[in-house]
């Protein structure tokens, strides 16, 4: 077990590594910079020096002119010290900048997977239960349905219809225009009002597969010998769903969670830039488009070192709750 | 002997089949059996249903339509649009005698003369001089030196210039004027005028070249325009006015004028009956364009108008005897006429008509026309993906699957160091930096295939390696092994084919998914471009508030297009599943 872990660990170790290299070539190699973009803005001051003069200086500050491996090497010895930088869309500490926002989308994804469960699981479990009866049909079609709906479209259906038609939410942010005039009270309930419309989007977004995951292990685990034995044995049916085969279920469940840790906290990049809810997701969006290295690189390695965590938790995971699993 | 074929016929009598007779049993092919089991789906068979209409409606719906993807309608409106001005002049205007010039400069160095009160200026080497004779009208001169006087005890010394002309009866002329203490006198036709400067007297001939006046003449009709912008009579009528003087004449015609306001109305007398000539006024009135012209009785209206402040009034015209116009003030004693006038308009945002079922979009063109011909760039975008990443798919899977050991260890590394990197950002990116160099939009949609292809391989390569794991450990490939042929062949011929329901099934799901990435990337404005239609692009209207509130017929049926296609490949995708895997009993 130690040696399966170590070596995933290493595994992740260079897997982050090279991905952020990647990345960072990426960045470095794209067409336009923001140092270009800067340089040529400070260049139509009056009496400013030249574009190139001024792009030169910059690229020398900010080491852009240094080749891309000697720039990712520089990066990533900071990184390993914890000193990220600063960004410079947000002209503050990278660091800083990340735990100002990263509470919104905690929030937000903590929230909806809370609604996702409690939504998908007893479905999936009595879409498995009458399989190919009406309900299931229904289960179907409604997991389908929210995996075939764009997270736009669904996004801009709820604002037309609940802010615009009935004008119960904003259209737009995370808190509203008295939000400064409220007590506590007032300034905790606008913002779980603006936070509505998001977490609704995300749950629709995510249930279907969720919902079909149910559906799909516990229709295995109900067609196991075990639970024909059950039956045989003459136990309730409640017991025989509930004990025998919905545990079952559980272990699957356990893993596809640890799955779901990226969009936890990795932010979800669509609906919050379409609610403009400052989190992760929108924030990073901003500095993605507006070439923003620090942040976009902060952001990215830290989305990929937790896609591998959630590997790996998956796996250990997978061995912790089903003893018959032996990792080699 | 030979044995009896029990199905051999005898003539009338039925065939007899025996009772282990094959026949009697019905074999169906494996491919017949998936058919079936997918027929049985009612799920499956909507959603193919789905993807045929939305297919017919995409590729033969743009043939059938009677428009064009860009073609732009237009339609007629009546709006109030500028016909004619009316300004209060308070500038002067100058009328040059004919044969002589006033160049710009004079005119400027007028100006501050005569706002300095000096009488005599020079401008370009030349001298000039004005004098006012009236409130609003003005002579200008151009000067040329004549002589110098001396002023001596008991007498003027008088030198006349050289080639000047100064006869004696001039000089007494000068004598008598500078006795009286004047700078001015005239001799003859001609004006002199005397500046000094200590005892020495300059005299100058002044010739007249140009009246300045800020009253502008209007003909009552285009055959008197000729006169009224004669220096001559312009000359008379001002000198007229400034006077005071109820009559004047002008080449030989009398005319009268009257008063009225700030008015002058001239009056030719030649005739028996006063013929009504031309007014004289403070007032520009000006046609917006220069074939309308604004005829006297047009600018009494509009001056009436202004007076009363009223916002309308009537004129009739050529078509309609009330005409109504609208008076605007955009700035003091400035106003602006508008006219009624039938104008061709973009039809933007037309609701849902006859013409066009679904109205038209803020560029005027088709809703519907466009839906169709954007059906084909998002289906042919979700195909040329899949495509791409079926070949990196099957080719890196299979080589991985196949070889094992450590080429399947390096590629598996490989895929998931491709796994890792997170393909939002990277699509944003290319986005904006496409959006920075302005790549042109038919350039745009192979790059974005590329990158989704790109992006999207590793799910697929998994898969058929995991599958070919499994194939090539059973017995018809050591028999293929055995019969020697090649390795490139043992895999995409033998082995590749038992992965295709896979393939077929994991290539259906993920069409849905492209068009939705395709879909929200174009949502987002980092996706395709106007002017190509394609579902994202459409729906890319909703993100300005003003169309999503105003306008639903321009998002939601596009919306409603991409839900519907995506649920009509899930649907087919999920039924294939179903019917591919056998462990699943239906």
């Amino acid at each position: 077990m130690w040696k399966f872990i170590i070596r995933r660990v290493l595994l992740a170790i260079v897997i982050i590594t090279f991905g952020s290299l990647i990345c960072y070539g990426v960045m470095r190699v794209l067409p336009t910079s923001y140092m270009e973009r800067v340089a040529r803005q400070r260049s139509t001051m009056p009496g400013a020096r030249p574009y190139t003069e001024i792009l030169a200086q910059l690229n020398a500050h900010y080491h852009m002119d240094q080749p891309i491996l000697f720039g990712f090497l520089r990066w990533g010895w900071n990184a390993l010290r914890g000193q990220w930088g600063d960004s410079w869309f947000y002209a503050q500490s990278v660091t800083k900048k990340f735990a100002d926002v990263i509470g919104y989308s905690i929030v937000l994804n903590v929230i909806t997977l809370f609604l996702e469960m409690i939504l998908c699981v007893p479905l999936g479990v009595l879409a498995a239960r009458k399989q190919y009866s009406r309900t299931d049909y229904a289960v179907t079609i409604i997991a389908l349905a929210c995996i075939s709906l764009p997270t736009f479209f669904l996004a801009t259906i709820l604002k037309f219809v609940f802010s615009i038609k009935l004008g119960w939410v904003d259209l737009y942010g995370v808190v509203g225009r008295y939000y400064e005039q409220m007590n506590a009270m007032g300034k905790f309930l606008d913002m779980a009002k603006h936070m509505v419309l998001p977490i609704v989007t995300l749950t629709f977004i995510n249930l279907g597969g969720l919902m079909r995951f149910t559906r799909t292990n516990m229709l295995e685990a109900l067609n196991a010998d075990y639970i024909r034995t059950a039956r045989a044995k003459g136990l309730p049916e409640r017991r025989v769903i509930n004990k025998h085969a919905f545990r079952n279920t559980l272990i699957p469940l356990v893993t596809y969670l640890s799955y779901l840790l990226p969009s936890l906290f990795g932010g979800s990049l669509i609906t919050e830039t379409l609610f403009q809810i400052p989190g992760i997701g929108y924030m990073s969006y901003q500095a993605i488009v507006g070439g923003d290295i620090p942040f976009t690189m902060f952001y990215l390695t830290f989305l990929t070192a937790l896609t591998q965590v959630s590997l790996m938790a998956a796996d250990v995971m997978y061995a912790v709750v089903d003893p018959r699993v032996r990792v080699s | 002997m030979t044995p009896i074929n029990p199905n051999q016929r005898t003539a009338g009598a039925p065939p007899v089949q025996r009772l282990d007779d094959e026949s009697r049993v019905k074999s169906l092919s494996p491919s017949m059996l998936v058919f079936k089991r997918f027929a049985r789906n009612r799920l499956a068979l909507i959603g193919t249903a789905i993807l045929a209409v939305m297919f017919v409606f995409s590729f033969l719906g743009g043939l059938i339509s009677p428009y064009t993807q860009s073609q732009t309608f237009y339609k007629s409106d009546i709006m109030w649009k500028e016909y004619a001005s009316l300004s209060v002049n308070n500038e002067y205007r100058y009328t040059v005698a004919p044969g002589e010039e006033l160049p710009a400069a004079a005119r400027t160095q007028f100006i501050l003369a005569l706002n300095a009160g000096q009488s005599a200026y020079s401008a370009g080497g030349a001298g000039y001089s004005w004098s006012m004779l009236g409130g609003d009208f003005i002579t200008i001169y151009k000067t040329s030196e004549a002589a110098t006087a001396l002023s001596l005890p008991g007498g003027y010394a008088i030198t006349p210039k050289p080639g000047a002309d100064f006869p004696k009866d001039a000089q007494d002329a000068l004598i008598e004027a500078l006795n009286a203490n004047q700078t001015e006198f005239e001799h003859g036709n001609t004006r002199y005028i005397a500046s000094r400067s200590g005892k020495s007297y300059s005299v100058s001939a002044a010739e007249e070249i140009a009246i300045a006046s800020a009253r502008v003449f209007d003909a009552f009709e285009p055959e008197f325009e000729p006169v009224t912008t004669d220096y001559g009579f312009r000359r008379a009528a001002l000198d007229a006015i400034a006077r005071g003087s109820a009559a004047f004449e002008y080449g030989g015609i009398g005319y009268t004028q009257s008063e009225d306001g700030d008015i002058v109305t001239i009056r030719d007398v030649s005739s028996g009956s006063p013929v009504e000539f031309a007014i004289v006024s403070r007032y520009i009135a000006q046609g917006f364009s220069p074939d309308i012209r604004v005829t006297v009785p047009f600018k009494y209206a509009i001056l009436d108008a202004v007076r009363e402040k009223a916002p309308y009034f009537a004129f009739p015209d050529a078509d309609d005897p009330d005409r109504e116009y609208q008076i605007t003030t955009p700035k003091p004693d400035t106003y602006t006429i508008k006219r009624e006038t039938v104008t061709q308009l973009y039809d933007t945002e037309s609701r849902p008509n006859r013409a066009h079922w679904l109205g038209t979009d803020s560029n005027g063109m088709d809703m519907l026309t466009r839906l169709m011909y954007g059906g084909r760039i998002s289906l042919m975008v979700g195909f040329a993906v899949v495509i791409i990443e079926l070949l990196i798919g099957v080719a890196v899977g299979g080589v991985a699957g196949y070889f094992g050991g450590a080429i399947d260890l390096l590629l598996m590394r490989f895929i998931d160091l491709f796994n890792c990197i997170p393909s939002w950002p990277i699509l944003i990116m290319m986005g904006a930096v496409m959006d920075t160099l302005e790549v042109d939009p038919y350039a745009r949609i192979f790059l974005l295939m590329f990158v989704l292809g790109l992006l999207g391989w590793t799910g697929i390569a998994r898969v058929v390696r995991g599958q070919i794991l499994t194939l090539r450990e059973q017995d018809f490939m050591i028999a293929a092994e055995a019969t020697g042929i090649r390795v490139s062949a043992r895999i995409f011929r033998h082995l590749v084919p038992n992965v295709m329901p896979l393939l077929i099934v994991q290539a259906t799901m993920s069409l849905g998914g492209i068009i939705i990435t395709e879909a929200t990337l174009s949502f987002l404005g980092m996706g395709l471009k106007y002017p190509l239609a394609s579902w994202g692009t459409i729906i890319n209207a909703a993100t300005n508030i003003y169309t999503m509130t105003n306008f639903w017929y321009l998002w939601i049926p596009a919306g409603m297009l991409i839900l519907i296609t995506v649920l009509g490949f899930n649907f087919v995708g999920d039924g294939l599943r179903d019917a591919f895997d056998p462990k699943m009993k239906r």
